[in-house]
């Protein structure tokens, strides 16, 4: 009797470990653009706010580039033409480029609106009790404005994350490009989208209870 | 002392101090009153630095405000001030907005600068809500931890601009018990009113504001009862 050659094999454990494996890295790239793009997106919204016209003329314009674009084209444009300028990162290295500028794109929006939802009265207030500009910018105009835009900001942490399945366009294993392989192979697209879809939520429900934990105590 | 020559200051076009000389002596509690828009205000801002002046000198205890190489950060200490909203810190406790410029700016430690807010807040009548959040305030309570917290900087200076403008009416006496009791313990107090009752019983010199000039200054006396300006006459004429 002759003997069938198989392309296809059914899910295993070991595709379930795969899943959870690019879900860490989903994370991971994340986590990373995330926390940089967001102190850069801090300091150039207070660039925005405080530069007025000039900041808006020059790094704002920049930042409008980096939120009308789509990220596809912003990832795969820097991804095949940064080496012509000498920078020849891998894709994961070009995705965490891309991604950061991207978030720090949508922050300086959410930031500059933090510090102008501080009243200037108030921000007389603590200059009358001698504070500096310094200390008033991080101990009223940070923590106040912070939590006035932190629903905005955590939006924006997970649009980020979700987002990150683009990088899966450069070659990158991450959760989506994981679940793709996965798919050619098996042939149960329903079962492993349903599988990523999964992943995604356990990464973002959590942020999102926590927000709403913190946005409670702070109504208190 | 405070001592303020020729003072001129511009918004734009608009002239709203016209040559302004005024001396305040230690101790001694001015009050001025004035319609609105008549620069009482703008005098504040431009004593504590909060507003650039085009002409003219501002000297605390002969160091010039608006001189270059004044640090007027160290210069504001020295000078309490208390607006028409309380601008209460609403993320922090009310011994924490009071405890937190002598943390960082003096640089007290922690329990020090409690003590300090704790002091300062029994101090105002608000020892039993020293761990409620300002949202937990009324806007009488939230004013007198506005004047609390300038307190823990132990000001020589008090500066108060309409600090009961704002206020429900039953909240006002509170108010201005409190500085009243400031007033008798002997602070230096500048008080921008609109409180005719306060100005004539607590204030050493009443000065009248009109349209950016000082019309007229002298004791509660001679402007409530023989004011000398027609102005003055017709403003009085007005608010009683």
């Amino acid at each position: 009797m002759q003997e069938t050659i198989t392309f296809f094999s059914g899910f295993g454990i070991s595709d379930f470990w795969f899943l959870a494996d690019a879900a860490l890295k989903t994370l991971w790239i994340s986590v990373l653009s995330i926390s940089v793009g967001t102190v850069l997106g801090v300091i150039f919204g207070w660039m925005l706010h405080e530069g007025k016209w000039l900041a808006a003329l020059t790094i704002g314009s920049i930042l409008d580039i980096f939120r009308s674009v789509p990220l596809i084209i912003q990832l795969v444009l820097f991804y095949n033409f940064a080496p012509m300028i000498g920078l020849n990162l891998d894709p994961f290295g070009s995705g965490v480029v891309i991604l950061t500028i991207y978030t720090a794109a949508l922050v300086s929006n959410v930031a500059r609106g933090g510090i102008e939802a501080v009243p200037t009265p108030m921000r007389k207030a603590s200059r009358t009790l001698g504070m500096s500009y310094w200390q008033d910018l991080f101990y009223i105009v940070l923590p106040i404005g912070g939590r006035a835009v932190f629903p905005a900001w955590i939006g924006v942490v997970l649009g980020v994350m979700k987002d990150s399945a683009l990088v899966s366009v450069l070659g990158y294993v991450e959760l989506l490009k994981a679940s793709q392989i996965l798919i050619t192979r098996t042939q149960e697209p329903f079962l492993i989208l349903a599988l990523a879809g999964a992943f995604y939520f356990a990464l973002s429900y959590p942020i999102s209870r926590y927000a709403a934990k913190f946005e409670q105590r702070w109504a208190q | 002392m405070i001592e303020i020559r020729n003072l001129h200051k511009h918004f734009g076009d608009l002239h709203v101090l016209k040559g302004i000389d005024l001396e305040v002596k230690k101790g001694e509690v001015l009050s001025v009153i004035g319609s609105s828009g008549s620069g009482k205000s703008t005098l504040l801002y431009c004593i504590n630095s909060l507003e650039k002046i085009q002409q003219g000198t501002v000297k605390i205890d002969g160091i010039d405000v608006h001189a270059k190489s004044t640090d007027v950060n160290k210069l504001r200490q020295k000078l309490g001030m208390v607006f028409q909203q309380w601008n209460s810190f609403p993320h922090l406790t009310a011994m924490e907005n009071v405890a937190l410029a002598p943390r960082i700016v003096k640089g007290k430690s922690k329990a020090e600068a409690l003590h300090i807010a704790e002091t300062q807040l029994k101090h105002v009548g608000l020892g039993d809500k020293l761990k409620s959040y300002p949202s937990a305030l009324s806007g009488g309570q939230q004013q007198r931890l506005a004047i609390a917290r300038a307190l823990a900087m132990e000001p020589e200076y008090m500066l108060f601009d309409e600090a009961t403008s704002a206020l429900d009416p039953e909240k006002v006496g509170e108010v201005l018990d409190t500085m009243r009791l400031l007033a008798e313990e002997g602070m230096t107090m500048i008080c921008v009113t609109h409180e005719m009752g306060f100005a004539r019983d607590v204030s050493d010199r009443v000065a009248y504001f009109h349209h950016g000039v000082m019309e007229e200054i002298g004791p509660p006396e001679q402007i409530f009862d023989n004011p000398v300006s027609a102005h003055t006459q017709k403003f009085l004429a007005n608010v009683r």
